[in-house]
């Protein structure tokens, strides 16, 4: 007759993974690698000068004081994503706004491009957090508007459609940000 | 009513404890695969500015972070005058050797991946949301100037509508 085995304990398995359990909760992070992805100009010795017609500019300016001149105009972030909107889309065809240029895109035929250009100015003593609310605000205007167009174009959202799709929809409602050199006329703390 | 008495006599059943161990190794499995070891030590204090238009970067291993914050403890190197540190790798930089360690941390990035991925780089500015742009020009400026364009502005992620944080 086999020997009958002794049952083995497993109460404290329990304690033992919990231990585990804590170890690794602590040393590490869930991933947290987002935010807002830019491109940098490249570098060129020489100030490259390219003439944009005053019509196609955007310029947001934001102070050491945290405050935006949109366009000469005073303007509360709140506002501000209605504000470049209203710029980029030029549904009037505003001789003020933007100019337009039909451009051939596969899948959308030919499309009003839109050649407004956002100029992004910030001092030195502008908040970090002021600046990326800026940013903010003005992806969230040029997400919209593709949005917008993608709905018309595909019935469906930007984020929702392939890749080929979002490339056109991209080339359709471009994203062009320009950021000047710092202006320096706040303190430095 | 003496028919909802409690009987006294009955005692109460002990829980089995046998399942805990599975539901905690459940746990522990879940947090291996959703979390990534953090591999350095951040020496500087920072609370990331929150936005809602972000976007998750697509390979952890192709980013390089650069933090940027308030100095945890007094003998960490600041730049002037004196309230925020740059952070590379393990090290706070001192102010005199912030050009040439922002080189060096970019050639050894781009030197550690591949001829494909080089392209791929995305340098991630993780910063206070309180210190002032001058620092993120700076480093911005540096980026620039050695051709690490991919840059990415960490941040957390808010609703539309919610409260931003700071004057608006």
């Amino acid at each position: 007759m086999a020997k009958k085995l002794p049952a083995i304990n497993t109460a404290q398995m329990a304690d033992i993974s919990f231990l585990l359990l804590t170890f690794f909760m602590m040393t590490s992070a869930i991933n947290t690698e987002q935010g807002i992805p830019r491109r940098l100009p490249p570098p060129s010795e020489e100030k490259t000068q390219v003439d944009i017609n005053r019509r196609n500019v955007f310029n947001v300016m934001v102070n050491f004081n945290d405050e935006i001149l949109a366009n000469g105009e005073h303007v509360p972030l709140s506002q501000l994503t209605s504000r470049a909107k209203e710029f980029l889309e030029n549904p009037l065809n505003n001789p003020h706004l933007p100019e337009k240029e039909l451009r051939l895109i596969e899948n959308m035929g030919e499309f009003p491009v839109s050649k407004g250009v956002l100029s992004l100015t910030n001092d030195q003593s502008t908040s970090y957090n002021m600046y990326v609310q800026v940013q903010n605000e003005l992806q969230r205007a040029v997400n919209e508007l593709r949005d917008k167009v993608s709905l018309q174009f595909f019935g469906k959202v930007y984020d929702k459609l392939d890749t080929t799709l979002q490339k056109a929809v991209q080339r359709a409602v471009p994203m062009n940000i320009s950021e000047a050199p710092p202006q320096n006329f706040g303190k430095a703390e | 009513m003496a028919r909802f008495k409690k009987d006294k006599k009955r005692e109460l059943a002990a829980m089995g404890t046998g399942s805990m161990a599975d539901i905690v190794f459940m746990f522990l499995f879940f947090f291996m695969v959703i979390s990534n070891m953090r591999e350095t030590d951040v020496r500087v204090k920072l609370t990331m500015p929150s936005a809602t238009e972000i976007q998750k970067l697509e390979k952890k291993s192709l980013v390089a972070t650069i933090y940027i914050g308030i100095p945890k403890s007094p003998n960490e190197n600041t730049l002037p005058p004196g309230r925020v540190s740059v952070q590379l790798n393990d090290q706070t930089v001192k102010q005199e050797n912030l050009v040439g360690d922002v080189r060096d941390f970019i050639a050894v990035e781009k030197e550690s991946r591949n001829e494909e991925d080089k392209n791929r780089l995305t340098f991630s500015i993780k910063a206070d949301r309180d210190i002032q742009m001058r620092y993120i020009n700076l480093i911005k400026g540096e980026l620039r100037a050695n051709n690490a364009l991919k840059i990415n502005y960490a941040t957390t992620k808010r609703e539309r509508g919610e409260y931003a944080g700071g004057k608006y």
